[in-house]
């Protein structure tokens, strides 16, 4: 039972060496040279500013727990879909009862303002 | 999987307590009412219904659905019941209190309907994925509910609840994981089967150290010693309508979950959990009355004393007898009144934005409002357990299953700390009618019909179970024959 998981195991050893190896070998071996562009969080790209530590604006917490409600939803939809004929009338149902809960919840958070950005 | 259409039938209380809910919060989005009842009236009306549907469970056999996980039976229609009485009242006594606070909207009403849910699906689950999933649809509404209100107070009150009931939920369901391994199911009946086979629990460590952090897990939501920590902070801190739904609710749904799955599911293991219990129950009720001592602001007081009374009701659960059942179920009803009524009583005493609630603020109130202060003087008495109040009542039926049992010495140090408790819960009342009121504090209190329609049923339910309990106490008899 247990040794059928040894190759796993040298898998996962491998990996794990190999991700490290790396990057000790780079350290190791790389010439360092920093300007202060490299320094930056992103090398490339656009200037960053200003910091991130900042408040943001409370739309985004609502948004975003929006998001992870539906998206939960639609989590759940998935693996009822690929089961739907086993589960018959009873999933069909426990599903409209579930996505009529979030309707709900949907219709309240239109109503009470939560999509509109101003 | 195996569904009946039937089984809808047993979640049918369920079923309308949600669509109330649902319907609470439409109303809200939709008619938002300032200065109207609407959600408390619709929310009352919805438990009412739910009410007159569990009525028809009580004295039928008891059933079970949705492939085992579900059962109904008296002890869960009892249950049920304690939780609409519980959500009507803490309904009636916040109608005045977030009308003088500016914070009436129908959310309150919808979590609290939700969190209900919760509490019936806890006592009648017969599966421990089922209890946790339910414990959580309890207690994630309630973290809502305790920062309801935006004070600083209210915030913290419930980060500290979140925080800690977190952290509690996990070492439940460590325990109910580890269970699993040891049992291959987490059904109280496929339980019972895997333990029937064991000669004894020895030969299973893993299913022990599971059933000990499930206690630890019951034994933080009904804030048993030394669980109890979060509670006064988290109790003062919060709403105080929210306090009484808290105090009352989650103790008593907490408790029929804990006695149904240790008696039922876990009597191998009796010589292990009895003894743990015997502990707790007297490190609980010695805390919490010796706490309860010392406290200055009623609010407070309140919290300490409600770890005390999980105390006496763990000593209904070291009894795990159907006896101390009776006593428990009886007990916790009696507690709802007489916790609720209280906590009503504070809300009336405060004013916008200042609760009122340290010893001074009491001061000559018995003489300014004498029927308001006669209302607190028999919800103290009932604490206490003097007679004849149901507080009394409960005390004595839980003290005399322990003493059937044989655990005298557990009912001696009940006995002793119930009679320690009698110090500072008549202490509220000497400030009331013994001390001069240096304030303006009980000039105007804060009522509607609806509060002190609160005061009133409870007031009169303390008296008649404590004059004449012997109806009550057949029904609970009936509810936890089985066990």
């Amino acid at each position: 039972m247990v040794e059928n998981f040894v190759p796993v195991l040298i898998l996962f050893l491998l990996a794990a060496a190999f991700g490290l190896g790396t990057v000790a070998i780079s350290s190791l071996l790389g010439p360092k040279r920093p300007t202060k562009v490299k320094q930056e969080t992103y090398e490339c790209g656009m200037v960053v500013d200003p910091p991130a530590y900042r408040p943001f604006h409370v739309k985004y917490y609502l948004i975003a727990m929006a998001f992870v409600v539906f998206d939960v939803e639609v989590v759940f939809l998935y693996p009822w879909a690929v089961k739907f004929k086993q589960l018959g009338l009873f999933g069909l149902v426990e599903m409209l009862v579930f996505i009529f809960i979030l309707l709900v919840g949907y219709a309240y958070i239109w109503k009470k303002g939560v999509l509109e950005w101003e | 999987m195996d569904f009946q259409i039937s089984d809808l039938s047993l979640l049918a209380p369920h079923m309308v307590v949600t669509g109330t809910a649902l319907l609470v919060l439409l109303v809200e989005a939709f008619r938002p009412g300032k200065g109207r009842s609407d959600a408390t009236y619709l929310s009352i009306l919805g438990l009412l219904v739910a009410a007159g549907l569990t009525l028809k469970q009580f004295g039928a056999p008891a059933s079970t659905g949705f492939a085992g996980m579900l059962i109904a039976d008296g002890y869960a229609a009892f249950f049920n019941m304690v939780a609409y009485v519980v959500g009507i009242l803490t309904l009636l006594v916040s109608d005045s209190y977030f009308r003088s606070e500016e914070y009436e909207h129908g959310e309150f009403h919808a979590l609290m309907l939700m969190s209900l849910v919760g509490m019936m699906l806890m006592s009648g689950s017969n599966h421990l994925m089922l209890m946790f999933l339910a414990l959580e649809t309890m207690s994630i509404s309630i973290y809502a509910m305790a920062g309801y209100m935006r004070t600083k107070e209210g915030t913290e009150s419930s980060f500290k609840y979140f925080l800690l009931g977190g952290a509690s939920s996990a070492f439940m369901l460590y325990g109910i994981a580890l269970l699993y391994a040891s049992c291959g199911t987490t059904s109280l009946t496929g339980m019972v089967e895997y333990f029937s086979t064991l000669p004894s629990l020895s030969d299973s460590p893993m299913a022990l150290a599971g059933i000990a952090l499930v206690a630890a897990g019951f034994c933080f939501k009904i804030a048993a010693f030394p669980f109890h920590v979060w509670t006064p902070d988290v109790y003062q801190g919060a709403p105080t309508s929210v306090t009484a739904f808290m105090a009352t609710g989650v103790k008593a749904a907490a408790f029929a979950a804990f006695f149904r799955i240790f008696v039922v599911a876990f009597p191998i293991a009796s010589g292990a959990w009895t003894s743990a219990f015997w502990v707790l129950a007297v490190a609980t009720m010695t805390m919490g009355n010796f706490a309860a001592l010392a406290q200055r602001d009623v609010k407070r007081m309140l919290a300490y004393s409600s770890i005390a009374h999980a105390g006496y009701l763990l000593i209904g659960m070291v009894t795990a007898t159907s006896e101390a059942g009776t006593g428990m179920l009886f007990y916790l009803i009696s507690y709802v009144f007489m916790n609720i009524g209280a906590f009503g009583i504070v809300i009336m005493l405060g004013k916008k934005g200042e609760d009122r609630t340290t010893l001074e603020d009491y001061a000559g109130v018995g003489f300014k409002k004498p029927l308001l202060g006669a209302a607190l003087t028999i919800f103290m008495f009932s604490m206490a357990g003097i007679p004849p109040t149901a507080g009394f009542i409960g005390k004595f039926l839980i003290f005399k299953a322990a003493v059937h049992e044989g655990y005298i010495w557990l009912a001696v140090l009940g006995v002793l700390n119930s009679a320690a408790s009698v110090y500072y819960y008549l202490r509220v009342l000497v400030y009331m009618y013994f001390r001069e009121s240096e304030s303006e504090s009980g000039d105007v209190i804060r009522t509607s019909p609806l509060s002190i329609l609160a005061a009133a049923i409870s007031v009169i339910a303390i008296l008649v179970l404590g004059i004449a309990p012997g109806y009550l106490v057949q029904i609970a008899e009936a509810a936890t024959a089985a066990f």
